[in-house]
């Protein structure tokens, strides 16, 4: 057991225990430490006065200021929508020529859609609306449900194949997996639908075209440029959804295809859902 | 190492590898199609290894009884290689899914290699078998030179030691393959969660009773800390990790808990555990270390009394200030915040303790890379203590929850405080335990020294100015009252910064890497034990 002892540099003793060559000073605790105690503990005083803070059983003490965060951000939500209240019902109940035409409200309505499509579309649809492999670039004219702000919005609405009772639905069968062709017949589609791009010819006897008259024209149309409203795609254009390769038009026939897009109605308001349509019809340059 | 096990001592220790190679055999037969079937076949191989290895020096002559006026520190070297190779490992795996944020498709396709069965490889590997790792390790040196007594008994630091490293290989291995109870620090199934609880009495016990054995009238600060660690982790674990098996045969379990109540019992936990193992166990080493290395007393005694109650006492309240603006009632959060801004106070003294134990022993400071990786530890302790109780402010999270800003004070407080202190203690205590008059070389701890502080402050600063980014981007409102940013909008603005943290890992990373390296080439065909003996007479005074 050693003593205490004076430490030369900072003339304070030792508390005199040493544990394998460690001691320590028995120098008193700075003052700074406790004012620091005394501002701490003083802010945490404050804040049980005027916060909920201790629970009492089955309640909590709620706070001189009466705050509490449930409250106060349906307080924050409705103050911001009632700042928006006058053009976002103006957007939810004007025509959209009304709104076109009203160029301070079409650019509240860009401006609101913008982040929005950054943050519900572009995950699929890509930046910009640029598309990608099963998903539909909106940057260009071609539409298969529809292309002005009136049927954007009804396709945001419903949506595509999706669970809203009066969704757009279309469905590709799988002629291969179903057996309703045979491999040799599928070949015969796949290289035929690749000629498509110079548009369908009359009376063309080859066997690749009365395959296609058969069994694709009841819904891609026997001029192959699809019926707009029904889903079936237009092969003639060179856009193609999920490829136009031979590998990726074999695989669409031997499995079909059943494109989703989900009905947006829970998730945006209508105001959110027409400044969307707006946005995207802006997007795809046919804004008339 | 075995033969210096007494013949009772091979006797339990035969018994109890057997009774493990048993338990993965039936968790291997009962878990059939199930990957808890894998983890059986571990334990399985491992408790066949440990027979052979025993069998194998069973009927060895008995150790030279003159063993116990040594101190017993082979299980301390076998912690200090494995923290060693965890950190290596687990920092590696850090730095691939720190490049997924840059580079996504950089999983290959695999199923394990996702980021969402990486990232808890990397936090487990790091802090849990890493930090945990060393501090059982360095926890055995410093209990037993601070006690001036040899450890209890042979056999119970090595169950220890060995059974927390089956945890870790459990828990690692099973997020591979897809195990997980989806509570951050907390992943592991329920069977891993009881050998833990097991595992972690064996813990406690042994510290107990060695400190009962201990030569000196006073227990030294730095055991108050390891016990805190350990008493309050088996406290946190256990509670936390309640859960209800869906069957014996399987790894998936349910909490006891659920929605809010389960939301702020792992919260309780998880900040817990930074509290108790990344701080409590490693302001034990940090006080044991650091006044050795720096040849200095403690500044001050009464100073470590206060921080020990207050952060020991704070701690646990502060757990809510995770679940700001969460379901979490309104109450709960004030508490949350309000005792982490009265923690700030003896987390600073305890940081402040530290450094100005260091006044008369700056030179020490300026030349010696161990002394300064303890002194950046401290440094780092209180900047993340700091920002800790900053961040608890409801509105101040109101900007950094969800962002990189807590990734950053993580990282802050796990490379600045928790692997630098663990390197300037490992650079103090192998050359002492392995009987070498210093590191191999010096030059390369100056080299790790200035590779992990370069990697430190480089990881850190980007993650600052993402997250702060993030958070601002989040609440920025255009003319028509809409957000104006959207979620991929902001990360597309991290990118720079995500690039800036796969430069600062991987000078972390390389740091390490030196470290093994130089620990390797010390520890080679050393033959020496530690000069110091427990029960030599005290110089006079």
């Amino acid at each position: 057991m050693s003593v205490e002892e004076r430490d030369p540099v900072s003339g304070y003793l030792t508390t005199g225990h040493v544990w394998n060559g460690i001691t320590e000073l028995n120098s008193p605790v700075p003052r700074i430490v406790f004012a620091f105690m005394v501002v701490t503990h003083l802010y945490a005083l404050v804040a049980w006065f005027l916060l909920p803070a201790w629970p009492l059983g089955q309640t909590f003490t709620k706070g001189l200021l009466g705050i509490d965060q449930k409250t106060a951000v349906a307080a924050d939500i409705a103050a911001a929508n009632a700042d928006r209240a006058d053009w976002m019902d103006a957007l939810a109940t004007h025509d959209f020529e009304t709104i076109r035409a009203d160029p301070d409200l079409m650019a509240r309505a860009l401006a609101t859609a913008e982040p929005l499509f950054g943050q519900n579309c572009q995950v699929c649809h890509g930046a910009n609306g640029i598309g990608g492999p099963g998903y539909p670039r909106l940057n260009d004219n071609i539409w298969v449900w529809g292309g002005t702000a009136d049927e954007i919005a009804t396709t945001l609405r419903v949506g595509i194949n999706a669970d809203h009772p009066d969704t757009h639905f279309a469905q590709m069968p799988a002629f291969g997996r179903d057996g309703l062709l045979t491999g040799t017949e599928i070949s015969v589609l796949t290289d035929y639908v690749q000629t498509l791009g110079a548009g369908v010819m009359a009376d063309d006897p080859s066997d690749g075209a009365l395959l296609f008259q058969t069994n694709c024209a009841g819904c891609h149309g026997e001029d192959a440029r699809g019926i707009s409203g029904s889903g079936a795609p237009n092969l003639t254009d060179g856009d193609w959804l999920y490829g136009g390769d031979a590998t990726n038009l074999r695989h669409g026939l031997v499995v079909g295809r059943q494109g989703q897009m989900p009905s947006w109605q829970s998730r945006l308001t209508e105001a959110e859902i027409r400044a969307m349509a707006l946005y995207v019809e802006d997007l795809s340059g046919t804004a008339p | 190492m075995i033969s210096h096990l007494t013949r009772t001592e091979r006797n339990v220790a035969m018994t109890l590898a057997a009774l493990l190679a048993l338990l993965g055999l039936t968790m291997a037969a009962v878990g059939n199609h199930d990957p808890m079937a894998v983890h059986g076949f571990m334990a399985l191989g491992l408790g066949l290894v440990l027979v052979f290895a025993v069998g194998g020096v069973l009927e060895e002559p008995l150790p030279n009884p003159a063993r116990l006026l040594q101190y017993y520190d082979d299980p301390i070297k076998v912690g200090i290689v494995l923290a060693m190779i965890w950190g290596v490992f687990a920092m590696a795996i850090g730095l691939w899914v720190a490049a997924l944020m840059v580079w996504p498709d950089a999983t290959f396709g695999q199923a394990w290699s996702s980021y969402g069965r990486l990232r808890p490889v990397h936090t487990t590997g790091v802090i849990f078998a890493f930090g945990g790792n060393a501090l059982i390790a360095t926890s055995f040196h410093v209990m037993q030179r601070t006690c001036r007594a040899r450890l209890a008994d042979q056999l119970s630091p090595w169950l220890v030691l060995i059974g927390y490293n089956l945890f870790c290989l459990w828990a690692v291995s099973g997020y591979f393959m897809g195990i997980t109870q989806s509570k951050e620090y907390a992943e592991p199934e329920w069977y891993a969660d009881i050998w833990l609880v097991i595992v972690w009495v064996t813990y406690l016990v042994l510290y107990l009773r060695t400190l009962k054995r201990r030569a000196e009238p006073h227990i030294y600060v730095a055991n108050w800390y390891y016990l805190a660690f350990i008493v309050v982790v088996a406290m946190l674990h256990i509670v936390n990790a309640a859960a209800l098996p869906v069957s014996w045969t399987g790894a998936k379990s349910y909490p006891a808990f659920s929605g809010v109540q389960d939301a702020m019992v792992q919260w309780w936990y998880g900040h817990n555990a930074v509290a108790f193992f990344m701080t409590s166990g490693f302001l034990g080493m940090l006080y044991y270390y650091l006044p050795v290395r720096a040849q200095r007393p403690i500044f001050s005694y009464r100073l470590s009394i206060l921080s020990f109650w207050g952060i020991t006492f704070f701690y646990l309240w502060v757990g809510s200030h995770h679940l700001h603006y969460t379901a979490l009632p309104h109450w709960v959060q004030t508490l949350g915040m309000t005792f982490s801004v009265m923690l700030l106070v003896p987390s600073w003294a305890s940081a402040g303790n530290a450094l100005l134990t260091l006044n008369g022993a700056w030179h020490r400071v300026r030349d010696d890379a161990t002394l300064r990786f303890m002194f950046v530890a401290a440094v780092f302790y209180g900047l993340s203590t700091f920002e800790g109780s900053f961040l608890a402010i409801r509105p101040v999270n109101a900007l950094s929850h969800y962002t990189d800003w807590t990734v950053g004070h993580v990282h802050s407080g796990a490379l600045g405080w928790l692997a630098m202190v663990t390197f300037g203690a490992f650079y103090s205590v192998i050359p002492q335990i392995w009987g070498r008059p210093a590191m191999y070389s010096p030059k390369l701890v100056e080299w790790h020294f200035w590779l992990a502080l370069a990697g430190l402050l480089t990881y850190v600063f980007a993650l600052w100015n993402a997250g702060i980014t993030q958070g601002l981007m989040w609440r920025t409102y255009n003319d028509a009252g809409t957000l104006n940013y959207s979620f991929i909008d902001s990360m597309e603005a991290m990118r720079p910064y995500y690039i800036t943290r796969v430069v600062g890992g991987s000078l972390f990373l390389a740091g390490i890497c030196v470290g093994a390296v130089n620990i390797w080439l010390t520890v080679r065909g050393a033959r020496n034990a530690a000069a110091d003996r427990p029960l030599s007479p005290q110089p006079a005074e």
